[in-house]
């Protein structure tokens, strides 16, 4: 392959003009992006998007932003999963489907890699920057303009995937890019770099985030909140972030072993030289079991949450879900061989995985149990947040037996790498995660925005994600007792065909369920008047960040709240006590916004971007720029401010007029009720 | 970490945590991170250690008493921080600016020892593209050395910031992470030296 | 949608009944591949998951329709059913909810450590017959199985006796792969410069599916290849016939096999240069420096150009 000093090895021919789907692809995305840039020229908004929004090192701001860009992907990655879904209907026998293998194979690696790293994780991080400095009555996060940083990473990262659309390829080798395949011998284009760069500078960003958050909830919360006393959301996102301390530095290094593989000819997992293929395996897996629950177990903390609030109950078991959950974030370290039983470790060594797997099913059962109990005795309001808990708790089961199958290594001889498999970690994920991030959305958007999302059409989402899930994904665990293994862009037998039907039936139904999302949104947007929370608690719920108006301040706490309960809030609200913070207020320390992170994400984008394509300039460059601005940031003295007592009397005022409330009625209102 | 939160012990009421502190906290857990990423290392490496593919084994390249003398360079390096803090603590700029010279000197010629065995390696066809073994020696070393390196240009930074702003309790907690940091590349060294070294020439 | 919903419905059961029921009309196995054994591994392995859908369910049942009865009966409007807010703590129910899943997992567990050995795929299989050894090497897109006793081999044909344990050693001359014939047994990866072993037996004639399980490239959906399970004189017979083939696998012949190609039809040779198999592993093991050479003349860009070509 020639290169060039100014391109490295990109040349026009890296375009795929010839291929209608891309381009057409390619097009929409920039005559909706060129539309979406008029628009907000013409509306004059970059300032404030840039002042309010891009710079924002406020929590609660990142938060939203997360969520936009995990909802952005989610709708790339969807677009995969039908394409997917329709070529695998139509390839059969003489029908070739409309996907050429190598396109067939990329779609594939490239919904895997961004449900899980683009959609799963920025969909809870963005969910858990919002809520659980409120939670636990802090006014920001530990580090604020990291926090920035890790979002701008992720944000570069997941444009990198985006990019490899329209200039080169994505990796072919799956979203697990297992080696020899995605060694430079057998995959020699941009794919695999552009997989394992976005993988590998999004992981850093994570990684920040999993200290930033672990120091905010250990060290930020408010008086009289002890461990024991925070609220099980929170304690989700603590073991959570404990996770992604221990399991991404291995991501880390996987990656970069793979990338010196591919750059400098070396041979950690070749087929030669003393390389060793089994290693990535291994490390990979050491961090991507750990990965599973770190997207699953916030989803878990959310389903608590809104467990409870709906059940009008308290939470069943509090200490055993707090003990579930540390259980199972110990036991996900040490069951990563359960992914590849089949590489034949041996009898004891399988068999010890495999135990340790199933020994996950009983923390996990308990916690779906405690889940039952809190809707014991209980009153119980399906607001579409609990729809979705409710439907999770049917399916996780399903899912759950099928796990268990997998994991004796008997069983899983016979269904690994088949469409079962699929079926099985899609019955994971899917309500295990994103039916949680939703039951997530429809919760907190109110504190959010200061308006609920209209019912309708979130009930007609659920259901149509339901229903349309069971269509999908049951045919496929018919499918992987029929013999059919995964990732087949072709296949000659006649009798699965009518399965791989169902399933895109099923597929449509779940976009109907995205349509319905997106209508959602939009109706609750039109009609925000009338779906207005005037009362910061709109659901009854027990925590903290329900004890202050919808939206919060931006400094969330005009006064640090003090703790006296596991459910500090409900605590407040059975005793009278008014959460509204009164005069005279102390000043207040905050952080100023700062541009850097936006510049950081930019100059990581343009590293990836570099070292994909082989353009040393341009990658020597941007470490340039990387380093200089973080030189600069350390110098720079001047990145807090200091409200004083005035004004933060104005904005508490403002901010209780623009929710339009007087709390401590309200309190008193809910007090005599309850 | 029982049933108080640490925020009451540093009283910073108002303000809800105390931002140094956390700083020295957020930094300690990198650095447990940074122990992670360099056990996966040390793993791969023992994984690969006999995987020479026809080529040379540690035995034959490693010259210990090369390594022993770039291991002083190191571990003085440190030594001389060390010296560096105390003054940082008394609050005396210039001694503290003198100290770090010869930190950072030390440490340079750490790194241009190491830059002197690999290329002589390489030079020598032992290069990392050579064996698994070398893979994983040059992966492991290298990455060390990558952190050292980039030490040094902190280092540099905070000579200047030292200069330009004196102790200033930002670039105090700035100097006290590289303090750590710098101690923790000797931990991790006393590692290599031990597991790739001493274990490679026996 | 209220008459999509039935529609769709309808589609469904019939497609899915044709589907599940329908006759095999010649195609390669039977349809419910996993549930369908024809040999003792596959047969204890079919059993070993019902065994385990079974204890799950003992679990899962109770937890759907637990779901299903409580979100109705403590549904807000009926105000009939007890409302107990503060009640989130009960000893016997915490008692119950860790200790039947443990006691179920501990059974599990034991099947798992029992099973494991019994089914691990090294273990070779008792039985009066004298075991057949096939070398299996999977390449770009197509298995070659080498019969070392008999002196032949084929390329995507693979044929037993049945009532005969199989040992298969497999190996790997390219990326990895997993080697699966699932009417016969589980299946266990192919890696290049390792040997991992299989042992399979059927007792049952026919013809079956076998395939590539694992993604490694653009051929990969046309890497399967169909199983003959014969009697011993349609198996002697079979072998006299590749014996009367004209070409012969030797490394020349095998050089030209490395080419990627997929769906490719089964070929024969008559003879097979011995330790071929072994070399295909000592080719990546390159511990001496002719070793070396002969690899560096290997890596060909046949594979690169190929690519680069878009093929």
């Amino acid at each position: 392959m020639t290169t060039s000093a100014l391109f490295g090895r990109l040349t026009l021919d890296a375009i795929p003009y010839q291929n209608p789907i891309i381009m057409g692809t390619v097009g929409t995305v920039t005559i909706l992006g060129v539309l979406l840039v008029a628009w907000l020229t013409y509306q004059r908004r970059w300032a404030y998007l840039w002042n309010e929004w891009f710079t924002s090192v406020d929590h609660k701001r990142i938060g939203v932003m997360y969520i936009i860009f995990s909802v952005i992907m989610m709708l790339r990655g969807f677009a995969d999963a039908i394409m997917m879904r329709t070529h695998q209907a139509l390839a059969q026998g003489m029908g070739q489907g409309y996907l050429p293998p190598e396109h067939y194979d990329q779609i594939f690696s490239a919904h895997g890699t961004i449900m899980i790293i683009f959609v799963a994780m920025p969909f809870f991080i963005g969910l858990m920057n919002f809520v659980v400095p409120l939670q636990i009555g802090a006014r920001d996060v530990a580090y604020p303009f990291l926090n920035s940083v890790s979002f701008w990473l992720t944000v570069a990262s997941g444009l990198l995937v985006m990019v490899s659309l329209a200039v080169g390829d994505f990796s072919q080798a799956g979203w697990s890019g297992y080696p020899p395949y995605s060694e430079l011998k057998f995959s020699p284009s941009t794919g695999v770099d552009y997989w394992m760069w976005s993988l590998q500078l999004g992981g850093i960003g994570t990684l920040v985030t999993g200290i930033n958050f672990f120091v905010t909830i250990l060290r930020m919360r408010a008086p009289g909140m002890s461990l024991m006393k925070m609220p099980i959301f929170t304690w989700t996102i603590f073991v959570t972030t404990v996770l992604i301390m221990f399991s991404f530095p291995v991501l880390t290094v996987t990656l970069a072993l793979l990338a010196m593989d591919r750059y400098l000819d070396m041979h950690f997992f070749t087929n030669d030289f003393g390389g060793n293929q089994m290693m990535f395996a291994n490390l990979f897996w050491i961090w991507g079991h750990p990965e599973v629950y770190i997207v699953v177990l916030p989803a878990f903390g959310i389903f608590s949450e809104v467990v409870s609030t709906f059940s009008k109950k308290r939470l069943f078991g509090y200490a055993s879900m707090v003990y579930a959950t540390i259980a199972i974030a110990i036991l996900s370290f040490v069951v990563w061989l359960h992914h590849f039983f089949t590489m034949g470790s041996g009898a004891n060594v399988n068999a010890f995985f495999g135990i340790a797997t199933m020994i996950i099913a009983v923390p996990t059962g308990v916690k779906v149990f405690n889940w039952l109990f809190t809707m014991y005795r209980g009153r119980i309001e399906f607001t579409t947040a609990m729809m979705w808990s409710i439907g999770f708790i049917i399916t996780f089961a399903v899912g759950g037996m099928t796990g268990v199958l997998l994991a004796v290594p008997g069983a899983d001889f016979m269904l690994h790498n088949s469409e079962f498999l699929v079926a099985h970690f899609h019955n994971m994920l899917i309500p295990g995660a994103l039916f949680g991030y939703f039951a997530g959305y429809n919760f907190w958007f109110p504190k959010m925005f200061g308006f609920r999302l209209d019912e309708k059409w979130g009930k007609r989402s659920f259901w149509s994600w339901l229903v349309g899930f069971y269509l999908a994904f049951m045919p496929l665990y018919a499918l992987g007792f029929m013999g059919m293994p995964r990732r087949m862009s072709h296949y000659d037998n006649p009798y699965w065909q009518p399965y791989l039907i169902v399933a895109l039936l099923g597929t449509f139904l779940i976009a109907f369920g995205i349509f319905s999302q997106i209508m959602q949104l939009a109706v609750s947007i039109r009609q925000r008047h009338a779906l207005r929370d005037r009362t910061g608690d709109i659901w009854g719920s027990h925590s903290l960040e329900w004890s202050i108006p919808s939206p919060p301040a931006f400094y969330n706490f005009a006064k640090t709240p003090v703790v006296e309960d596991l459910y500090a809030f409900t605590y407040m609200k059975e005793n009278g006590i008014n959460p509204r913070a009164t005069a005279p207020f102390a000043p207040i320390h905050m952080p100023r916004n700062s541009s850097i992170g936006v510049f950081l994400g930019l100059f990581t984008f343009t590293l990836g971007f570099g070292l994909v394509w082989h353009m040393w300039w341009l990658v020597v460059g941007s470490l340039f720029a990387i380093l200089s601005l973080l030189v600069m940031r350390s110098t720079d003295d001047n990145v807090d401010y200091e409200l004083s007592p005035q004004q933060v009397a104005v904005y508490e005022a403002e901010a209780y007029q623009s929710a339009n409330q007087a709390s401590g009625q309200h309190a008193a209102d809910l007090a005599t009720q309850g | 970490m029982s049933d108080t939160t640490l925020d009451n012990h540093h009283g910073h009421a108002e303000h809800g945590h105390s931002p140094l502190n956390n700083q020295l906290f957020g930094f300690w857990l990198y650095l447990m991170t940074d122990c992670i990423l360099f056990a996966s290392l040390f793993a791969t490496y023992v994984v690969l250690k006999n995987n020479n593919a026809g080529g040379p084994t540690g035995h034959e390249i490693f010259e210990l008493r090369y390594v022993f003398l770039e291991t002083m360079l190191l571990l003085f390096s440190s030594f001389f921080n060390g010296f560096a803090m105390i003054n940082l603590s008394q609050n005396k700029v210039k001694q503290t600016v003198q100290w770090l010279i010869p930190t950072a000197l030390f440490g340079l010629g750490f790194i241009l020892m190491e830059i002197n065995e690999f290329s002589r390696l390489v030079i020598e066809g032992n290069g990392p593209d050579r064996s698994g073994f070398l893979s994983g020696f040059f992966g492991l070393v290298g990455t060390h050395g990558l952190h050292v390196s980039v030490g040094l240009i902190w280092m540099t930074v905070m000579i200047v910031q030292l200069l330009q702003k004196g102790i200033t309790p930002g670039v105090r907690s700035r100097l006290l992470r590289l303090s750590l940091f710098w101690h923790f590349l000797d931990v991790v060294w006393i590692g290599v030296f031990t597991v790739v070294y001493l274990m490679g020439v026996m | 949608m209220r008459k999509l919903i039935p529609w769709m419905m309808g589609l469904v059961v019939n497609l899915l009944y044709t589907s599940a029921f329908a006759d095999q009309g010649g195609f390669w196995g039977s349809n419910w591949a996993v549930l369908d054994p024809k040999g003792p591994v596959a047969a204890a392995e079919k059993h070993l998951i019902l065994t385990a859908f079974g204890l799950m369910l003992i679990v899962v049942i109770p937890v759907i329709v637990m779901t299903i009865v409580f979100a109705w009966h403590y549904r807000a409007d009926n105000k009939a059913a007890k409302y107990d807010p503060k009640w989130d703590n009960s000893h016997t129910i915490e008692w119950i909810v860790w200790s039947v899943p443990a006691v179920i997992i501990l059974v599990l567990g034991t099947i798992v450590w029992q099973t494991s050995h019994e089914l691990s795929p090294e273990k070779p299989i008792a039985s009066t017959n004298k075991t057949l050894e096939v070398e299996v090497v999977s390449m770009d897109w197509k298995w070659l199985f080498i019969y070392p006793e008999q002196g032949v081999a084929s390329v995507n044909d693979l044929v037993i006796p049945a009532n005969t344990p199989v040992h298969f050693k497999i190996t790997s001359d390219s990326v990895m792969n997993s080697f699966f014939i699932p009417q016969l047994g589980g299946q266990i990866y192919a890696m290049a410069g390792m040997q991992t072993n299989l042992n399979l037996f059927a007792n049952e004639t026919g013809v079956y599916r076998g395939m590539d399980a694992m993604f490694n490239g653009e051929g990969f959906s046309g890497m399967s290849f169909p199983v003959t399970v014969a009697t011993n004189d349609q198996f002697n017979n079979w072998i006299n016939q590749v014996h009367a083939e004209k070409t012969d696998l030797n490394v020349t012949q095998l050089r030209s096999l490395e080419v990627p190609s997929d769906h490719v039809k089964p070929i024969h040779f008559a003879t097979v240069t011995p330790y071929l198999f072994e070399s295909v592993i000592m080719k990546y093991m390159g511990n001496d420096a002719s070793t070396l050479k002969a690899m560096a003349s290997y890596c060909s860009p046949n594979r690169l150009v190929n690519l680069a070509q878009g093929h």
